[in-house]
């Protein structure tokens, strides 16, 4: 028997309960990161995705097997909703062995291979063009795989985003870009940033095919991610996503956010909070809740037990891994 | 033993790569039907087909990139940037990406690029297009340095530079593509970081590079008729460098120069001088001498680009201070 997905109608709900798990799980090990950061456990420049759970679940749950993505600095949650146990992400943030890079990456360069994520980049807009060159490589052998980019609204003003589109449109690579439309490059809002409202037209210029969605719905997300994906994977070219998203938090753990007014988080994050708006959507009683969320939790602050308990590198192993 | 020009040489080994391995292909900027800026690829897209001999727009962050990403997904992509003025324009994607995706990820990934480009003055084109730049890639973790100066030398480390595992930067001097030289029978692999010594002397080790490899060789057939016996070693891989090769020489000599294109100040040959003086401190017979080009960019007017440049006479010259004859 069909399921529902597969006639085209809506997700079920059990699966949304499924992203709603995994959205829950990113927005507690989201808080974890900031409350061990304020705590001074954390080394380097964190980067919390509180707020964009719905672009990174909605992705990659319409991913297959052997498709790629490439993140940004504001990685954990495509890491965990691509695979990698949020064990392995935090002991990476703890600059651990048992971290998804070994103690050599940090919060801006997860990379899990063996899963997919082919590395998460510091550099805005640095991801790009790997992701173009990934997906020539699966074109090239004939392999029906999807390299995914995630990248921010900022990342739109910078030459690897023009090259890189114009790039895989030409070749008709099968690559999917998808812009985490947050309407700010780290403090700059948009206004000050963009000169054009329908950020859709930065494909048109190059002929890809482009699609907008609202990125605090988890199911617009997924449902346009498959559309997106079986565009690309059909060999009918590359596909630029904008998700209309919102960034709850400030650029980095501790921004004081002095360029934004308070009443606009906390009106978003009365209106726009994904997870309130999924389970607004689910109907879901308090007691149910309550327990996803509840086990949410422990597997979040099982992720900073398991991490403390980490191995250090021997200060030596900086030495490994330069060359292959 | 066959006789190829440098430039049929690089071709030789990509075809043959190619030939016998689906995941090598190239890419670059007029390299499909008008075979190169320099002529390089001519004919290999009769041979290969655009899908393996791709010509690209001008988009040098994109090229590098996405060979980048092809090379992570396990294809061995060989890049051609067509000058090595324009690797300023991929500096982030070689810098900050392919040198780093290895490490950063904690081993798991690994970037086999071969990325050729060429340079250098001698035919005027003016400051955009004349430079030798390899000074800047030796500082960077993560990345090979080649820099080829004879056909054998190009065939072989450009064959092992697409079978290493690594990011390569691949120099060829421009002036150098009508250079004929014999070549092995057989193609074969040149192990990257071992130095070639290209003539025996007992004074004065010359360390040169690219087409200063020829100029120290003219230098040194003069030296020996002032009866300064010249030896002159091309490291050919500027990183990893063949220590051991540079510094045995000048403990046997007691006397070093070392010659490249690139402007002498902050240039490979500072790295050399150090080597030299930290290896062979209580050899040294003479202080290193260095040669290179003026530190101006390089001009257009031929008479002032000759001037700028080094020649066979500023190695010569540098090599008598060092034995006291000036």
């Amino acid at each position: 028997m069909a399921t529902l997905e597969e006639k085209g109608q809506a997700v079920s709900s059990e699966r949304l309960r499924e992203f709603l798990r995994e959205m829950l799980l990113i927005r507690r090990f989201e808080e974890k990161v900031e409350e061990r950061f304020r705590a001074g456990e954390l080394p380097g420049f964190l980067h919390v995705a509180i707020g964009q759970e719905a672009v990174a679940v909605g992705v990659c749950r319409a991913l297959e097997e052997g498709d790629v993505i490439a993140s940004t600095h504001r990685a954990h949650g495509h890491t965990i909703a691509k695979g990698t146990h949020p064990n392995e992400v935090m002991a990476e943030l703890y600059g651990k062995v048992e971290g998804c890079s070994h103690g050599y990456g940090g919060s801006m360069h997860l990379y899990d291979v063996e899963r997919g994520n082919l590395g998460a980049n510091a550099v805005v807009g640095g991801g790009l063009p790997g992701i173009v060159g990934a997906a020539l490589a699966f074109k090239m052998r004939g392999e029906p795989r999807v390299a995914v980019a995630f990248f921010g609204d900022g990342a739109t003003n910078i030459g690897t985003f023009h090259e890189s589109l114009n790039l895989a449109q030409l070749w008709r690579v099968p690559a999917v870009f998808l812009c985490e439309h947050n309407r700010y490059a780290e403090s700059t809002p948009s206004s000050q940033h963009l000169p054009l409202e329908d950020m859709t037209k930065r494909a048109e210029a190059y002929g890809m095919t482009s699609m907008a969605v609202d990125g605090q719905d988890v199911e617009a997300v997924y449902e346009t991610a498959k559309k997106a994906l079986k565009h690309a994977r059909d060999g009918k070219g590359p596909v630029f996503v904008v998700a209309d998203c919102v960034r709850l938090s400030g650029h980095y753990v501790g921004d004081p956010q002095v360029y934004r007014p308070k009443e606009e988080i906390l009106e978003l994050r009365k209106s726009r909070d994904p997870i309130e708006l999924l389970r607004a959507h689910l109907q879901l009683s308090d007691e149910e809740f309550e327990e996803m969320d509840a086990e949410a939790t422990r597997i979040a602050e099982d992720s900073v037990e398991f991490a403390k308990k980490g191995t250090d590198p021997k200060p030596e192993d900086a030495l490994k891994n330069v060359y292959a | 033993m066959p006789e190829l020009t440098y430039r049929e040489a690089v071709r030789d080994a990509m075809s043959e790569a190619m030939r016998r391995d689906e995941d090598v292909f190239v890419m670059g900027e007029d390299i499909a039907e008008m075979g190169g800026s320099m002529g390089v690829t001519q004919g290999m897209l009769d041979e290969f087909g655009p899908d393996r001999v791709r010509n690209t727009p001008i988009s040098e962050m994109a090229i590098v990139g996405a060979g980048i990403g092809a090379a992570v997904a396990g294809m061995r992509p060989i890049v051609e940037v067509m000058y090595q003025d324009f690797m300023t324009l991929a500096m982030e994607q070689l810098v900050q990406q392919a040198a780093k995706h290895r490490y950063m990820s904690g081993g798991q990934i690994k970037v086999p690029l071969t990325l050729r480009t060429q340079g250098g003055a001698g035919w005027s084109p003016g400051a955009q297009h004349a430079q030798q730049l390899e000074a800047w890639f030796v500082h960077v973790p993560g990345i090979k340095v080649v820099f080829a100066a004879t056909p054998a030398d190009a065939r072989g480390l450009l064959w092992s530079s697409i079978y290493d595992d690594n990011p390569v930067v691949f120099f060829e001097h421009r002036t150098l593509y009508n250079l004929k030289g014999e070549v092995p029978d057989e193609l074969d692999g040149i192990e990257l970081g071992k130095a070639r010594v290209h003539r025996e002397g007992e004074d004065v080790t010359v360390v040169a590079t690219g087409r200063l490899v020829h100029e120290a060789l003219k230098a040194a057939d003069e030296a020996e008729s002032d009866g300064i016996s010249v030896e002159v070693v091309d490291p050919r891989t500027l990183l990893p460098l063949d220590e051991e090769a540079i510094v045995g020489s000048v403990r046997k000599t007691t006397r070093c120069v070392v010659a490249h294109e690139a402007v002498v100040r902050m240039g490979f040959g500072a790295e050399i001088a150090a080597l030299v003086q930290h290896g062979a401190f209580d050899y040294l017979d003479a202080p290193v001498e260095r040669v290179g080009a003026e530190f101006v960019p390089v001009p257009f007017a031929p008479v002032m680009e000759e001037y700028v440049i080094p020649h066979a006479d500023d190695v010569l010259a540098a090599v008598k201070r060092t034995v006291g004859k000036e």
